[in-house]
Formats: structure tokens, C-alpha cells, sequence
């Protein structure tokens, strides 16, 4: 008569593997150094691969209108499409650059709400339609250089926050405005463990002074490369402040509050000896870890052809040197 | 019960494949190092094939170290004592990728600007701890030969019981250099724990020297 099976080990809803962890499972056989296999698979590749796996879903980018010129472009080399959605730091999604890419699809950014609020006389509410058709959109090439000593060159499309400010006319009394990423744990898992997302305390949250905020070059992109944002850049909406470390450009925004105090900023929070509110790019003052003289430019290119270049005060655009003056900008980095 | 029995009983290995083993070592490292090259120069390495080289060569460096420090335990475990004829090349490469990994970041991280590579080293504690330990493995690595073994005496061991320190180093430039504490290299500090912890007995000696000559159980 034949034994009846009986499992020598035990097993419990509770040794079911996490779905958090079983999602990660790609990553954690990449940390453990096995890019070999991935590596030779993506080199056969055309602009969407990290799209083309099972667990992703594919994201449509719809083209947008705009105008092309602007004076505040570079005609610098900009860093090709893939790289620049390939390579993002977006912690809710994980630490790893290859995290936000390979999560990208999860984040429902239709519907969508950005609400602005705070000390405003007419509070505004933007679903996902207003966000690429309220204001005149345009193209902004911008040099974006992050705090870890990279940089690239991408076209952004969208609207100066300026604008959005002025709609909802700000009371004498705003100085500040403080900045918010979507909170929901259940499209993002980096908020639901702290292994996945660093161990940030999250919603994150960002800063401007209203001079800073007002400014010209202070752009609400919804766009890159000619179509809507991919998720791993910030979709549906994000900040981008080009004279500024790249972690001040928050991504996918959901609400934009004007305030009478200093707001609280995420990196700031977690470590204030090594970012501060301010964060301009700023080559005489290093991050306690590394320099920031110069930086390493990702355009094309292996290995062989890497560009380090010296850094500029305010990543090159002088015009924002006169918010600071009287400061001094070693204190105050 | 077989399989209790099986394991009961030393394996061994023949001094053929012994060789075998130790060819397809080399082969798979080797062949590891040039094709992160042959993808980084051909810019098929992610967006950043920098960053790719000196992730993944500091990773091994530190996997090797790891899998060095395991040899002897498991090696006592199943038992094989064969597999301590593994141990030193195994070694050697946690060196020959955490060297990679410096002329990695030399190359193309600072590009050869000399003068930034020095004051980074010396300014920034994660370099320095990280040099420190690239420093010592070479140390091992050159001493390694049997010649200079036995030429070295009882210094040998005193000088390779460093590869504890060196772990502590190595995972301290690891964790350090990232911009937030909850990540892989926690990992990596438990599986270490975990190494230090089975050797406590020859920890609390070497820390402790003048029990030394107590000590009975043979070095491993």
C-alpha cells in the first residue's frame, strides 16, 4: 500500500513568499552580481527593452504639443532617450537606478489629482486632462545634474510653476512652497518596506522659497522627449529646478502648498549635515562623500568615451545667482 | 539516512579533478571580468556603464571575500577537507576584483586626475577605510605563495588573521558609500556576523594573545 504523502516541512500561509519580495526577485539576483545574461540581452535592444519583460507593463507615451524654442535651452548633447529613463532615482520604487524602469507601468497616473493650496487666495484642483492642456506647453533643454556627481541633458516639456502659482493668486503672506509626492503604499512599494525604499520617511516632500519658485527657469514638466512623462521620470507631473541637485526636482506630484515657514525636505530631514534646503549646485562645496568640482556627463558612448567635466555655480545658469546675494552659500548649501 | 550516512564519511576529491575545478574557476572569473569590460566599452552596461563596472566588481570583491571566509567552516561541516585546496585562489580573486574595482574608479570614475584620486582617499573615510582594506588583501595576496609562507614562520598566520579586519573594512566602504542605511550591504554585515560568530573561540584568541599558547583546537 503506498505511503500517504506527508510534507516534512510544514508550510504555512505565512512562509508564502512576500509578494513585495517575489516582485524584487529580478533585483535581488541583479545585487547579487549577475548582470552578465541581462547585460547581453539588453544590447540587442531597441529604445523600449525594459518594457518588453512579463511583469512590466507597457506604458503609452502620448505625443504633446509645444513650442520648441526657448531661451533658457542648451544646445548641449543631450543624453539619449533610453539612458535617461533608464536610469532614475526614484526611492519609491527602489534604490537601485534600474528600480523605477523596471517598476514602471504600476503607478496609475490617469486619473490624477495635483491640488494647489495653502496661503492662496482661489485653492486649484488639476485632474490628468488640465495637467497637458491648462497651460501653454513648451520645450526646456535643461543640463540636470544630480547630488551623486552625474549629469545629463534631457528636453523637458511643460510650464513654468510660475503660471500655475499665479492661478490660484498667492496671498502677500506665502514665502514658501512646499511640494508632495503621491503617498499610496499599495502602487508604491519602496513606501510600504523600508528595505525597498531606503528607509525614507515618506510621502517625500520638497521645498522652494517663493522667489525660487516664481522664477522663470522653475519648470512644472509633464513631458520629455516630445511625449508625456514615463513613470520612472515622475509622471504625471514633476518639478524641475535645473540649477538646483536633482533630488529637488520631486516627482509625481499631487500637491503644491504655499506657506509663511520653511517647509521640510526629504533628503534634508534624513541627513542635514549632508544636504541642505537650498541644494544649489555649487563645485566649492562638497557633499561630506565626494567632491563636487566636477561631474561625470552621461550622454552616449562605452566606457572609453566618459566626459568628466568641471561643475558651474548653479549647474551654468548664472541667472538665479542675483536670489542669493548676501548669502553665504557655504552655509546655507 | 543514507544521505546522513553519505555525509558521515570525508570526501575527497582527485588530485585530476582538483585541477578540473580550479581551471573552470579561473575560466568563469576571468571570463566574468572581460565581458563587463567588452559591455562596458560597448555601452550595452545600463545608462551608466561606470557605475555598472564599480558596483558589480566591488560586489564580488566582497562575494569572494565572503565565500574565502566560508571555505573553512564548511569545509569542517560536511566534512571535505579537500575544498580548503580552493581557499587561497579564492582569496586571491576577492583581491583581483576589489583591484579592478580601484582602477575601475582611477580610470574612468576620476579619469586619471591624480591629485583628486589622493585627496579622495584621504578625505572621504568610506575611500579610505575601502583602500585600507584593498591595501591589506594585497598584502595577503603577495604573501600567499607556499615559498614565502614558510619563509614567513608563524608571522604568516598572525599577518592573514587580518582577512577579519579586512571583512569588517570592506562591508564599512560598502555601507558607507551609500546614501541610505537600508540597503543590500546590510546583507552582507549579517552573513559576516554569522562567519565571526562560528570563529569566536580563534577570535577571542587572536584578540587576546597571551592565551594563545592554550589553545589546543588546530588552525583552520
Amino acid at each position: 500500500m503506498p505511503k500517504p504523502f506527508r510534507p516534512s516541512v510544514k508550510l504555512t500561509e505565512n512562509d508564502v513568499t512576500d509578494e513585495s519580495v517575489y516582485r524584487q526577485r529580478r533585483q535581488l539576483l541583479k545585487s547579487m552580481g549577475f548582470i552578465g545574461a541581462s547585460a547581453l540581452l539588453s544590447s540587442s535592444a531597441t529604445a523600449d527593452w525594459f518594457w518588453e519583460d512579463d511583469d512590466k507593463k507597457k506604458q503609452v507615451l502620448k505625443p504633446l504639443s509645444f513650442s520648441e524654442s526657448s531661451e533658457f535651452s542648451t544646445d548641449e548633447k543631450l543624453t539619449p532617450f533610453e539612458k535617461a529613463t533608464s536610469y532614475n532615482n526614484f526611492y519609491e520604487f527602489g534604490t537601485d537606478k534600474s528600480d523605477p524602469a523596471d517598476h514602471a507601468g504600476e503607478l496609475v497616473t490617469d486619473p490624477w489629482t495635483l491640488k494647489v493650496d495653502g496661503l492662496v487666495e482661489k485653492p486649484i484642483t488639476l485632474d490628468a486632462a488640465a495637467l497637458t492642456s491648462k497651460f501653454a506647453l513648451e520645450e526646456r533643454i535643461y543640463r540636470l545634474r544630480c547630488v551623486e556627481a552625474w549629469s545629463m541633458v534631457i528636453p523637458w516639456i511643460g510650464f513654468e510653476l510660475a503660471s500655475l502659482l499665479k492661478a490660484a493668486r498667492p496671498l502677500s503672506s506665502a514665502r514658501y512652497v512646499a511640494v508632495q509626492t503621491l503617498y499610496d503604499p499599495s502602487q508604491m512599494p519602496g513606501q510600504k518596506s523600508r528595505f525597498v525604499g531606503g528607509g525614507i520617511d515618506y510621502p517625500y516632500v520638497e521645498g522652494l522659497r517663493m522667489d525660487e519658485a516664481m522664477h522663470p527657469l522653475t519648470l512644472m514638466a509633464v513631458g520629455i522627449y516630445g511625449k508625456t512623462l514615463p513613470t520612472q521620470n515622475g509622471a504625471p507631473i514633476r518639478l524641475v529646478t535645473p540649477w538646483k541637485y536633482g533630488f529637488k526636482s520631486i516627482k509625481s506630484i499631487v500637491r503644491v502648498t504655499l506657506t509663511d515657514k520653511q517647509p521640510p525636505t526629504t533628503w534634508n530631514r534624513l541627513a542635514p549635515q549632508e544636504y541642505g534646503f537650498y541644494a544649489n549646485v555649487n563645485p566649492a562645496v562638497a557633499h561630506p562623500r565626494w567632491s563636487q568640482a566636477s561631474e561625470r556627463r552621461i550622454t552616449t558612448g562605452g566606457l572609453l568615451s566618459q566626459d568628466r567635466i568641471p561643475t558651474q555655480p548653479f549647474n551654468g545658469y548664472k541667472e538665479v545667482a542675483s536670489l542669493y546675494e548676501g548669502m553665504d552659500l557655504r552655509k546655507w548649501y | 539516512m543514507v544521505l546522513s550516512r553519505l555525509l558521515k564519511k570525508p570526501f575527497a576529491l582527485s588530485p585530476k579533478s582538483v585541477t578540473g575545478i580550479k581551471v573552470a574557476i579561473h575560466v568563469a572569473i576571468l571570463f566574468h571580468i572581460a565581458a563587463l569590460f567588452y559591455l562596458g566599452v560597448t555601452d550595452n552596461l545600463g545608462a551608466d556603464p561606470v557605475k555598472s563596472l564599480l558596483h558589480t566588481t566591488g560586489n564580488w570583491a566582497v562575494n569572494m571575500l565572503m565565500i574565502t571566509l566560508l571555505v573553512s567552516p564548511v569545509a569542517k561541516w560536511i566534512p571535505f577537507p579537500g575544498l580548503m585546496r580552493f581557499r587561497r585562489m579564492l582569496g586571491i580573486y576577492s583581491f583581483v576584483y576589489a583591484l579592478v574595482h580601484f582602477a575601475t574608479y582611477c580610470a574612468f570614475e576620476i579619469q586619471f586626475d591624480w591629485s583628486l584620486i589622493t585627496s579622495e582617499i584621504v578625505k572621504r573615510p568610506y575611500i579610505t577605510v575601502g583602500f585600507t582594506a584593498l591595501l591589506m588583501l594585497l598584502a595577503l595576496t603577495v604573501t600567499s605563495p607556499n615559498a614565502i609562507r614558510r619563509r614567513l614562520g608563524a608571522r604568516w598566520q598572525s599577518l592573514h588573521n587580518s582577512i577579519y579586519l579586512i571583512g569588517i573594512l570592506a562591508l564599512l566602504h560598502y555601507t558607507w558609500s551609500q546614501k541610505t542605511l537600508f540597503g543590500d550591504s546590510l546583507f552582507y554585515w549579517a552573513i559576516l556576523a554569522v562567519l565571526l560568530v562560528i570563529r569566536r573561540d580563534r577570535l577571542i584568541s587572536i584578540v587576546t594573545p597571551g592565551r594563545q599558547r592554550q589553545r589546543k583546537r588546530p588552525t583552520i
